[in-house]
């Protein structure tokens, strides 16, 4: 059994007085691609907000990469943000740049790496999620949705994360785009070697793509492991969620 | 955590080829020495990469490998890489599928081009800004003949906002603008005895000029930079091409309410800032030279004509006018990109400043012209 990279222990939300998460637990594992998933306002992105810490829990304990995120010193913490890529839903990427400079700027940051090397490591990495290599010279709001996704993929791996995390990362994309963009990201775990962890309402990238997952509702865990462990568990959300019986995923 | 050993490189000359053996973590953060390192590299023919001591590997070292060897190629130098491992090949073939085709940046355009291209962009803007202003004043004619379209209540919170909500600020601009020029008149009043004139310089010069101005800016910082933020973000969420689609026209609903309410509030601002700014002279007055409230007021009766308070309050709709067409007009500039909402709100704020005192002179013209 691989290591676990990352650990949810009895945890605890609360939003405006609105309990989220109700002592949830959960692990991921090494190189495995994991998904949240869960009806709207379940508190998955919330979830996966407080493990990229831009949120806090009001109990409980999570652990990322060995560290706690409860007791995490600002240096530990600028050391794991190193460590992980995120992208997210919107790309957010920074309009001002061109999606060149948008993975440049973590080069120019965080390394001392000479400017020709970063050029050479930004066209690798727009090469890699599939963009045209002119692409780099494009600004933000000059790219169509797919290729705002590449490019913010693209800047996720600059720094040659372990971790990767995605929200939502094929809405907004047609149904080809978003088997291509399943198919980039499993590429990208088997030969990097990556940990994959992604939101995710899209069925089809569910069946295709998911190791294990954890469904999220009523503000606990209703189940977790591959999918056709929990699809042999009866349960209302388990057979909402995944259309059983209808025209949804069958086991 | 990660081994902690910088990419090292030695170099075996021999005489028909140099090895280069590779070791220590090849890491993006492990890197920056090993690549001054190949740069002194002085190779015989050909170069052979010793890679078995590699502990570490990633993009960044596979693409410094990478343009290390294209440079020598280009000179002739040939590359052969021994002792790979499965993980390192595998992670090589996915970087470097086949050769990465290179494209050169767009190219920068000439000083000419660019000056032209700005003046053709100034001139369109102008025609941009007569187009807006025109549909402004067809809606406004034709909601004049439909009163019902005519949006009241978003109107009445516009007042609100851009009115009562800026009474303390106008408030303690004016007062302190009311001291200023009392503190700066009585000195040299004083030296002729001619305290009393304190009044005069204070009564007209406030109702006519400052407060009227005063206001104005502050109304243009304070409120057309919040229409121009409002506006535009609505642009960038695209609020406005769903108003647009449901047909709800973004000038009955956006440009004219703030207009109007404006041009409403600005004249009750003008005559609360006269109020305050003689009530700071008063108190200057009083300090410096014992000009007690009752007399200075009774003064102001004889020296403050009527005309003077009139036109200042006269200039306060076109100021509204002028700073709520501009804060709006460029409202509906911004574009998606999150930088432009900052460019036009600086841009509204400098224009109506600049606007509005141009305006003021206009008036200092014509009515002197007139002989008012």
């Amino acid at each position: 059994m691989s290591r676990i990279l990352i650990e949810g222990h009895d945890i605890v939300t609360v939003l405006g007085g609105n309990l989220i998460h109700d002592h949830i637990n959960f692990t991921i594992r090494e190189n495995e691609i994991y998904a949240l998933l869960g009806g709207s306002g379940s508190g998955k992105s919330t979830l996966l907000r407080e493990m990229i810490l831009l949120q806090r829990l009001q109990s409980g304990q999570l652990k990322v990469l060995g560290y706690d995120l409860n007791t995490i010193t600002p240096i530990e913490a600028q050391n794991l943000r190193r460590q992980w890529g995120v992208l997210f839903q919107s790309g957010a990427l920074y309009s001002s740049l061109s999606v060149g400079e948008n993975i440049a700027m973590l080069y120019r940051e965080y390394t001392d790496l000479s400017t020709k090397l970063i050029n050479e490591l930004v066209a690798l990495k727009i090469n890699l999620v599939g963009l045209p290599p002119h692409a780099r010279y494009l600004y933000p709001s000059e790219l169509s949705g797919g290729m705002i996704k590449r490019a913010a993929l693209a800047r996720a791996l600059a720094l040659d994360p372990k971790l990767l995390f995605l929200d939502e990362p094929t809405s907004g994309l047609d149904p080809l785009s978003s088997r291509q963009f399943d198919a980039l990201i499993r590429q990208l775990r088997d030969l990097l070697g990556l940990t994959v962890v992604m939101v995710t309402h899209d069925l089809g990238t569910i069946h295709h793509i998911i190791d294990r997952f954890a469904l999220l509702g009523d503000t606990k865990v209703i189940a977790e492991g591959s999918l056709d462990e929990v699809l042999r568990i009866d349960h209302p959300i388990v057979d909402y969620f995944f259309q059983k019986g209808s025209h949804g995923i069958k086991s | 955590m990660q081994s902690i050993d910088p990419a090292v490189i030695t170099i075996v000359q021999e005489a028909l080829s140099t090895t280069v053996k590779c070791s220590g973590s090849w890491t993006l953060s492990h890197l920056s020495r090993v690549e001054r390192q190949l740069k002194t590299l002085s190779p015989a023919s050909s170069l052979i990469w010793d890679v078995r001591e590699v502990s570490e590997l990633d993009s960044a070292g596979i693409s410094l490998y990478q343009i290390t060897i294209r440079e020598y190629e280009k000179a002739g130098i040939s590359s052969t890489f021994v002792g790979a491992n499965e993980d390192q090949t595998k992670l090589y073939h996915l970087l470097y599928p086949k050769a990465i085709e290179k494209t050169a940046p767009p190219p920068i355009p000439s000083w000419l081009y660019t000056l032209g291209l700005n003046t053709h962009r100034n001139i369109q803007g102008i025609g941009e800004f007569l187009a807006f202003l025109g549909e402004a004043f067809v809606l406004l004619f034709y909601t004049l003949f439909h009163p019902s379209q005519i949006r009241y209540r978003s109107i009445v919170a516009h007042i609100y906002t851009t009115g009562v909500q800026a009474l303390p600020i106008i408030a303690v601009s004016s007062f302190l603008i009311g001291v200023v020029i009392a503190y700066q008149s009585i000195v040299q009043l004083q030296k002729f005895g001619a305290d009393i004139f304190i009044v005069d310089t204070i009564g007209i010069s406030l109702t006519r000029e400052l407060a009227p101005l005063i206001t104005a800016i502050v109304v243009a910082g304070r409120s057309g930079s919040a229409f121009t933020a409002q506006i535009g973000a609505m642009k960038m969420t695209q609020e406005i091409d769903a108003m647009r689609t449901m047909g709800f026209d973004p000038f009955t609903f956006l440009v004219w309410p703030r207009v109007f309410a404006l041009m409403i509030v600005m004249p009750l601002l003008i005559f609360f800032a006269d109020i305050i700014g003689i009530f700071g002279g008063m108190v200057v007055a009083q300090a410096e030279s014992h000009l007690s409230f009752s007399e200075f007021i009774h003064r102001l009766q004889g020296a403050l004509a009527l005309k003077h308070y009139l036109i200042g309050i006269l200039k306060g709709p076109f100021f509204a006018y002028l700073i709520a067409i501009v804060s709006t007009y460029r409202g509906f500039q911004v574009s998606l990109n999150t930088e432009s909402i900052g460019h036009y709100t600086t841009k509204s704020v400098v224009n109506s400043i600049f606007l509005v005192i141009a305006c003021d002179a206009l008036f200092s013209i014509l009515l002197t012209e007139l002989r008012l």
